[in-house]
This record gives structure tokens, sequence and C-alpha cells, in this order.
């Protein structure tokens, strides 16, 4: 479904992506970890076309993205669904005006019936009647799940979703977990989920890949990363620091 | 010293490049004729409603300053009822639609640059690409003909109540006739500066426009950013309407004189 090959991408001289290599079939669920500041958010932006890269290509269906520009990326986006990391919510909107986004100017599709499918979203998300809402008045972890509502409720045939669940108490995180399971397994999404939420990588993952160095370190299922016997993947899940940052 | 300018030469002439694809691709836009109404009528709104006051003030006043400045040197000799026709043709085609397109480019032009500039800081311009809308679709479109559209009106409402603050000013206050100099200004203002003043007044609009919408999808990040983006976008949208203006008034000249 997307196929990534020696992907680099580099802001001025700080190189983020250093020749990235990545299969995702169609239907699997992939969760890509790494350090914060790795270049995970990066990444998943290339996948939709967001960024360019420097050099390599961004594979959709077979078709290279890269060379695309904005006019053409569209019809590619429609296949696509993203939860920015921040939400991005439109803020001069109402939460119902940014959650039926995608259904603006659909004329096949009635007011009654897009507010009917918003109210639908936003229940799955746990956040029944706010509706009438601005964003500015929404928690963080309450805008993250209006963002998840926004990216899902056209049934994409991709979901990216970058950290769905920081930010979010256990109880709320588990219900995101679920949800973006029960669109994979329903809708037979590709879905790929950035994370440092080693909980939810378990529980969502079928494969995970761990972005480390610039690169692709390490990929394989959830049993084979957190059983996994290499001193920097391990490091990671177990979520110890190098005893050289200590300071203090 | 000479690599800085050599930096800011190809710095300004990128910018005016990226400037003009912003202009094609909204020219392309508009083409398809999907336009969102109600996105425009509410631009509309925003800069033809809440502008009235500023223009309205900017206009009587310079009407009026401009009369009775041009009314006490032709009181000098014995001109006065040429006044209100001297008036009347600089409104029309200067300052007219220059002081318009100079505050609609202070008020509009910097709202347009901000508010664009934090939906970027904030990736609220990523996340409309990715519900697959094009940026400039529904956001400068809209924007644009707005002011394409606003802006010609609002010309012409400075020009009139400028000449008439200055024709009230001149009969009431300075004593000029009010019959012959009225007469002059209809005899003396010809239909061709009433077109000069609207020709103006649509292409400041396009620049208020255009140099607003690129300043504020292309600011940089955070607060300081989008600080920056709202003064450049008042700035160059400023200096190029005076520019214009002058290049406007010859070539228009020549071309209404060929007509
Ligand atoms: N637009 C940009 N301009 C310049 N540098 C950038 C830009 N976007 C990201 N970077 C740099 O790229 C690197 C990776 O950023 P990215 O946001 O992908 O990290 P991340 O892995 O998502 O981290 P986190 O887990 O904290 O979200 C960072 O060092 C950041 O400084
Ligand atoms: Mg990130």
């Amino acid at each position: 479904m997307i196929l990534v090959e020696n992907l680099k991408k580099s802001f001025g001289s700080h190189q983020v992506l250093d020749d990235v290599n990545f299969e995702i079939q169609a239907g699997e669920s992939v969760v890509i970890i790494g350090r914060s500041g790795g270049g995970k958010s990066v990444l998943l932006k290339h996948l939709i076309g967001l960024l360019k890269p420097d050099s390599g290509s961004v594979k959709v269906s077979g078709e290279n993205i890269v060379p695309m520009n904005e006019r053409e990326l569209l019809r590619i986006r429609h296949r696509f669904g993203m939860l920015f990391q921040g939400a991005a919510l439109f803020d001069s909107m109402t939460v119902a005006e940014n959650v039926g986004f995608a259904f603006r100017r659909d004329p096949s599709i009635s007011e009654k019936e897009i507010a009917q499918r918003v109210a639908e979203v936003l229940d799955m998300v746990d956040l029944p009647g706010v509706e009438n809402k601005k964003p500015s008045e929404l928690s963080g972890g309450m805008r993250k799940r209006v963002g998840l509502a926004r990216a899902i409720i056209y049934r994409p045939e991709i979901v990216l979703y970058d950290e769905p669940t920081t930010g979010l108490d256990p109880i709320v995180s588990d219900s995101i977990d679920q949800l973006i399971l029960r669109v994979r397994d329903r809708l037979n999404v590709t879905t790929v989920v950035v994370t440092h939420d080693m909980r939810s990588t378990r529980r969502v993952g079928q494969r995970i890949l761990m972005l480390h160095d610039q690169k692709i370190y390490a990929t394989g299922t959830p049993e084979e990363i957190f059983n996994s016997r290499d001193p920097i993947v391990k490091r990671f899940v177990e979520g110890v620091s190098d005893p050289k940052e200590l300071y203090f | 010293m000479y690599f800085r300018g050599k930096a800011f030469i190809s710095d300004a002439l990128e910018g005016l490049g990226r400037i003009a694809l912003l202009a094609r691709d909204t020219f392309a836009s508009l083409m398809t004729l999907k336009v969102a109404w109600k996105d425009l009528v509410y631009q509309i709104y925003f800069v033809g409603i809440k502008s009235q006051s500023v223009v309205l003030i900017t206009g009587a006043f310079t009407g009026m300053v401009l009369g009775a400045q041009t009314y006490f040197q032709f009181h000098k000799v014995k001109m006065d009822t040429a006044t209100l026709a001297v008036v009347s043709v600089s409104m029309c085609s200067e300052l007219g639609p220059v002081l318009t397109g100079l505050m609609v480019a202070g008020r509009v032009g910097a709202a347009i640059a901000a508010e664009l500039g934090t939906m970027r800081v904030t990736e609220q311009i990523d996340a409309l690409r990715t519900l697959a809308t094009h940026p400039v679709d529904y956001l400068v479109v809209p924007r644009l003909l707005a002011l394409h559209i606003a802006l010609p009106i609002l010309t012409a409402e400075s020009i009139a109540i400028g000449i008439y603050a200055s024709h009230l000013v001149g009969t009431h206050l300075l004593g000029i006739d009010p019959v012959y100099s009225w007469h002059n200004m209809v005899a003396y203002t010809d239909g061709s500066d009433v077109v000069v003043g609207m020709v103006k007044a649509l292409a400041f609009g396009g620049i208020v426009g255009l140099v607003g919408c690129y300043k504020g999808m292309n600011c940089g990040e955070g607060a300081e950013g989008v600080g920056r983006a709202t003064t450049e976008a008042v700035v160059y949208s400023s200096i190029s309407i005076l520019i214009l203006n002058f290049f406007l008034t010859l070539s228009l000249g020549q071309l209404l004189e060929m007509l």
C-alpha cells in the first residue's frame, strides 16, 4: 500500500531522515516508535505529501507521490486521514464544523446527515454533545479526540495517527486504542501510528518500526521488539535513559 | 556588504517569483468557478463593511484639507471657483484609490497575514491539505475576490465623500461660490479620471490580497513569525501600491489618450 524507498530529508544542515526504507501492507497496522525529536512526525508528513523529501520516493498503491504538485496530491489525499500531533483544529470553527469539514462541499450529503454523522463519531471518541463548542474551550486531550474524529469521519483507506494517546488519561487512552483497532478491522483501514506510549504500541501494533539515527533501526512484531536483545531497542522499550545523560 | 546585497536581491526576486506563482494558482482556481460563496460573502463583509469608517474618515479629511490648501493658493490669483475641480480630479485619479488602498492594506492586509500566518504555524493549513482542500481555493480565492470587489466600491465612496466634504468647506467656510464651483468641477472632471481611479483600485485590491496571503502562508515559525509576516504584509503592500500607482498613472494616461 505504502512503499518508502531511500527517503532523505534535512532542514538546512540538520539531517532528520537518512535513507529510510519500509513497506506497509494494505489493512496492516504499523506503529512507528523512536526518540523525541527523532523525525517521526516528519516521516509521517512525507507519507501524505505534506513535506517533500530531498531524495527518495514514497509510493501509494504504486504511484510515486513525490513529484506530484499540490493539485494532483489532492486526489491521493482523499484516501488518507491524518491526526496531527497538536490536533490542528480550525480555531475559527466549532467542533461540528471541524469534524464535518470533509463533507462541506459534498452536495450528495445533506446537512442533517452530516450532523448525524458528526454526532456519531463524536460519540465514538467519547465526546458526546460538544458540537457547538469552539476548540479553544476544549482541553488538550479533548482536542486530540476531535482531531481524531475529523480524520476518520469520511472513512479513509489509510489513517495516520501522530501520537493519538499522548496527554490522555489511561482510560481514555485505552478507548482510543480500541477505537483505532475497531476502525482498522471494520473498515479494513491501513493504520500508521506514531507513539511513545508502549502500552498502546503493544495493543495496536501488528508490526513495529523503530526510527533511530535517522534510519529504521529495527522492525518486527511486538513480541520481537519487546523481547529484543539489542541494547538500543531494549533501552527504548524499557524506558531506561543512558547513564551518561544523567548530570544530577 | 556586497554579499548581503546579493542575498537581498536574490531573496527579493524569489519572493516576487513566488507571489507570481501564487497569482497563477489563484487564477487557475478562479477559472474552475468553484468559489465558496459563503466564504466570499463573509470576506466582502469583513473587507467592505468593516472598513467603512476608516475609509470615509480618510476620504473626507483628505478632501477637505486638499480643498482648503488649493483655495489658499488659488485665491491669490483669483481662481477660487477652480478649487473643487482640482480636488475632484486629484481625488478621482490619485488620492482616492491610493489612500483607500493604503488604509485597506493596513487594516485588511495585516488581518489576512496574521490570520493565515497563525493557521500556518498551528498546522491548520497542513490540516486543510490533508482534508483534500487546496489552501489557495479555500483561503486565497475568497479573500482576493472580496478585495477586488470591495476596494473599487470603497474607493468610489472615499472619492465622493472627499469631494463633497471639500465642497462644504469651500462654500460654507471659505466663501467660494457654490454654483460656479460645482459647474467647474463637472466641466473639468473627465470620465477617464474616474476610470483611472477604478482601475487603480482594482489593481491595489489585488496587491493587498496577494501580498497578505503570500506573507501569511509563508510565515516563519512561532509568534515572532506571525508578527513579522503581518508587518511585512503592510509594508510591502503599501510600498507596492505607491510604486505601482506611479506607473499606472503614466501608462493609463497614455492609454486613454490613444483611445
Ligand atoms: N519545519 C521544520 N523546520 C526545521 N526543522 C524541523 C521542522 N520540522 C521538524 N524539524 C526538526 O526535525 C526533527 C524531527 O522533528 P519531529 O517533529 O519529526 O520529531 P518527532 O520524532 O515527531 O518528535 P516528538 O516525539 O517529540 O514529536 C527535530 O529535530 C526538529 O527540530
Ligand atoms: Mg512528533
